[in-house]
């Protein structure tokens, strides 16, 4: 069952590749009057792949006994599941297949980050035992893929509006933006590159209170910890050591994912010779503006509901029950709020004061680094400072 | 009040821009009409003389209101940098923790207070802040907006229809046999009929345009709510410590529960005893590594009769109940969380009266660490006595043995020994792995013969009469939200006006679903379909 479980996963993810493709052919303009059967083949096997993980969801649960929501890399890939699923519904509505071709790409570097995560199925610590694990993390997971959809959409109506026939402040923050996307993809290669080499490397150092304890890198170490001595022969010793509030190991990551990330940027953009979303832009000619900007601004108007009930009210209910209060102003949860109030502030810039077009899209991409920023740094950065992690 | 009419007949209030009625513009409004609020006369954009007005407009501005959500956000934000006071070990002093930990950034974090920002006195007046825009911003828009969709009469006046986004004008052969076909097509779409001289207000989910002051005044419950929270006897929360054995007064009760601790449970996950989906995942961390179960077995009592000082309270039992995590006990209205535990704790120790140079032991006594006795008679004229003990023994600044707390972690004790060879006794001070004897060589010592040790449970007691009140405002507040988002007011205006049929449509959002339907609606009928304004402009 657990086999089975990951292949299909695997399979998924595959199928999701290939539906981008499809999607990727069906830009061009359509010779004949009626469907584009590009798009109409592109549809058809995301939905397979959305189904085959969904087989993997549900194998999963069965061989756990628990929904596989319990941990970060199930988290996330079920995050990644359900944009899948918004953007099929979201396709259904509004039948525009360049939407695919930006959202499935974020699912599918959604789905290959959780997978450098641990992926074993593990039995639940006391806290998670609840039925509200299952509802409160599968409401907010969808609320916030929803979300994601209104930040596809809005990189779509970015790259199409954006001049890019001048530098400039917007120009700059669209790069920044498919810099991040991919960095991503520098994560996930460097990870599993050293992943594959068995690169181990073990320090000793000092802790914050002082004590003497273990580090192991699985990358070459840039920056070691403090006062760290490398135990294991024909490492490379770090340029330079941090100092004892910083989890060394989580930079030396963080920066390796950005120097892939950015030799990948910098290959691209020698071999296209234009600013990457340049690049883009013909691609995104055809599309209709006003069509994106509501789709854009409807999958707020969609996912806010949902993620306001999964992320803040399920989880007040669920915290009342498990850790005695339904508010603890725990990083987490502080930036759940964070989240709604952004959004909340959004609708109200976009209702109250006519906020469409650009500026709508910009938010849109503002929203999603703050849901994104929940997702990695609370999770990886912030909660190692408490207990979050291990009540 | 002033009022302005309208060639229509109706009367406004002072400061309408589209007449409630016939949606005539009563003052210079731009080519597409501003449907947002119908144009109707709002307090803040109509008077701006008194100091209320001028505070009632401040307030009322979505602006205002959207900074004050932008500055809650970003301070909400700091607040998540370094860990709030509440999650910092509770023994130390924050002054030293915060730069002992995070340097001079912490040092200044701790300055500005922002340690415990969430309960700062500026955090508080953001949030009330927000509380006030909420109802201010509500009440400007709800009442107005009220009137103007209760007064709309079925005629408009041309210049309203075509200046709405979607507009049609042409000439319709045979308009009244084909008005039927659009309007049964407009019914079963679900929109309501209303008719007038030929012309026609087809409108369906009005109700959603009140979404945003339903969710508002959910908003407003869950923040009195939660400031109900300061108001004393609304919320108890208080925290206890329960040894297995034993029973206790239940702390925010009054005296009026007790609990007994029959036993503490602690389990982990251990390879051999799980399933093999779940091998890998303890292999990764240890086998006995994860916790699986933290349980206390307890038995609620409830006091019989009233509170006499000094007395045995009488108690009755309640109910048997295995608390756990994510499983608290409940009782009139009081919940009991398990929330931290102790394994081990010493409960009893136990020591032979031994002659040291021959060993014989001349009987055994147990010590209670908690209640212990003052004498133990061990009968044929031996006896101990404990002169002193210390729970929580070590040496103060003085060198004097002292204790730290009540609780027995490193217990001493000074026994008095008296023998039938020495009827005066001897004095030995003992502790765990240390015997001194104070005044010289005794001939008996205190050999150590045992101990039991049971667990202690920390449990969490509350009791929290706005969660109610909380629960209410979330549900008006996900009604309102979802009422607000998931349906739409659309508005379609079929009119004769001379020879030709006007077509308008109206919808506060989800253009492109409105478009869509119409396109159903008019399709294979003699009517042309509203063209979007906005696209032709552009």
């Amino acid at each position: 069952m657990v086999q089975l479980s990951s292949t299909l996963l695997y399979v998924a993810f595959v199928l999701y590749l290939v539906a981008t493709f499809f999607f990727g052919g069906a830009i061009r303009p359509k010779k004949r009057e009626g469907v584009n059967r590009w798009a109409t083949l592109g549809i058809f096997v995301t939905i397979v792949g959305f189904l085959a993980q969904l087989g993997y969801f549900i194998t999963r649960w069965i061989a756990a006994g628990h929904a596989p929501v319990s941990n970060l890399f199930e988290f996330t890939t079920f995050f990644g599941m359900m944009i899948v699923g918004a953007f099929i519904v979201i396709y259904f509505i509004y039948k525009t297949s360049l939407l695919g071709l930006f959202a499935l790409p974020i699912a599918i570097l959604v789905i290959a980050y959780a997978s450098m995560f641990p992926r074993e199925i593990s039995p639940l610590i006391p806290a998670l035992q609840s039925d509200w694990l299952h509802i409160h993390v599968i409401t907010a997971a969808v609320g916030e893929a929803i979300l994601a959809i209104s930040f596809a959409a809005a990189l779509i109506y970015l790259i199409r509006v954006v001049d890019q026939s001048k530098a400039s402040q917007r120009t700059f923050w669209l790069e920044f933006v498919l810099f991040f996307l991919i960095s991503t993809l520098g994560f996930v290669i460097v990870t599993t590159s050293f992943r594959v080499a068995g690169y181990e490397a073990t320090f000793e150092w000092i802790d914050k209170n002082g004590q003497q304890s273990e580090m192991v890198y699985h990358m070459p170490a840039l920056v070691g910890p403090h006062e760290g001595v490398l135990k294991t022969e024909g490492r490379m010793e770090p340029f330079v050591d941090m100092p004892a509030i910083i989890n060394a190991r989580k930079l030396n990551t963080v920066i390796w994912s950005l120097f892939a990330g950015g030799v990948l940027y910098g290959l691209l953009r020698l071999f296209l010779r234009k600013r990457i979303a340049a690049a883009l832009q013909p691609l995104v000619k055809n599309v209709n503006l006003d069509v994106v900007d509501e789709i854009s601004y409807r999958s707020v108007a969609i996912g806010f509901p949902i993620f306001t009930l999964g992320a803040l009210i399920f989880a007040m209910i669920w915290a009342q029950i498990a850790w005695t209060r339904f508010w603890g102003w725990d990083p987490k949860e502080v930036w759940a709020l964070i989240t709604w109030l952004f959004y909340a502030a959004f609708l109200h810039l976009r209702l109250s004061k006519g906020w469409h077009g650009e500026r709508s899209a910009w938010l849109a991409v503002i929203g999603f680094a703050i849901i994104m920023f929940n997702l990695v740094v609370v999770n990886l950065v912030i909660a190692g400072l408490h207990s979050y992690a291990a009540s | 009040m002033e009022q302005v009419k309208c060639e229509c007949g109706h009367v406004n209030p002072i400061g309408t821009v589209l007449c409630e009625a016939c949606g005539k513009p009563l003052e210079e409004v731009p080519m597409l009409l501003d449907m947002r609020y119908e144009g109707s006369a709002r307090r803040s954009q109509t008077y701006n003389q008194t100091i209320v007005d001028k505070i009632w407009n401040f307030f009322s501005s979505v602006k205002v209101g959207v900074w004050l959500i932008v500055i809650t956000l970003v301070a909400s934000a700091i607040g998540t940098i370094y860990p709030q006071q509440m999650y910092i070990p509770p023994t130390v002093s924050p002054a030293e923790y915060y730069e002992e930990q995070y340097g001079w950034l912490g040092k200044w974090y701790y300055a500005l207070g922002f340690h415990d920002l969430y309960s700062s006195w500026w955090y508080m007046l953001l949030i009330a802040l927000i509380g006030v825009s909420l109802v201010i911003c509500s009440l400007d828009r709800v009442v107005p907006l009220y009137r103007a969709l209760n007064n709309q009469r079925v005629t408009r006046n041309e210049q309203f229809l075509q200046r709405q986004r979607l507009f049609s004008r042409s000439q319709v052969k045979d308009y009244e046999n084909a008005l039927p076909r659009v309007v049964d097509r407009l019914t079963k779409r679900g929109y309501r009929i209303r008719e007038e001289n030929g012309n026609i207000l087809a409108e369906k989910g009005r109700f959603s345009r009140w979404g945003p002051y339903v969710n508002h005044i959910g908003l407003i419950v869950f923040l009195i709510g939660a400031m109900l929270r300061f108001v004393p006897g609304m919320y108890v929360d208080e925290s206890m410590w329960i040894r297995e054995g034993e029973i206790k007064e239940i702390p925010g009760t009054n005296g009026k529960y007790f609990l007994e601790n029959k036993t503490f449970i602690f389990e982990v996950y251990e390879k051999e005893k799980e399933k093999e989906a779940f091998q890998a995942a303890i292999d990764r961390v240890g086998s006995g590594m994860m916790a699986k179960n933290y349980q206390t077995d307890v038995v609620l009592y409830e006091r019989v009769g009233s509170i006499v000082a000094g007395e045995e309270p009488k108690l009755k039992e309640v109910k048997s109940f295995s608390i756990r995590v994510n499983e608290p006990l409940k009782h009139d209205h009081y919940a009991l969380y398990q929330v931290d535990f102790k394994l081990n704790e010493l409960k009893s120790m136990s020591f032979h009266l031994t002659d040291k140079q021959t060993d014989k032991s001349f009987g055994t006594i147990t010590v209670d660490l908690i209640q212990p006795e003052k004498e133990y008679d061990l009968g044929n004229g031996y006896k101990v006595q404990l002169l002193s003990y210390f729970p929580d023994f070590y040496f103060d600044e003085n060198g004097n043995p002292n204790t730290r707390s009540k609780v027995p972690n490193n217990p001493a004790f000074v026994f008095k020994m008296f023998a039938p060879d020495r009827p005066k006794g001897e004095v030995s001070f003992t502790a765990i792995r240390q015997t001194i004897e104070p005044f010289g060589d005794n001939k008996y010592k205190m050999a150590f013969a045992g101990a039991d040790t049971r667990h202690v449970s920390a449990l969490t007691v509350r009791r929290d009469f706005t969660l109610w009140i909380l629960g209410i405002g979330g549900t008006i507040f996900m009604i309102g939200l979802i009422q607000g988002m998931y349906w739409n007011h659309r508005r379609v205006w079929i009119q004769r006006i001379n020879e030709d049929v006007l077509i308008a449509a109206h919808t506060n959002k989800n253009w492109f679903g409105l478009k869509k339907e119409l396109e159903r609606i008019f399709n294979d009928t003699p009517f042309v379909m509203p063209i979007d304004q906005l696209d032709k402009r552009s």
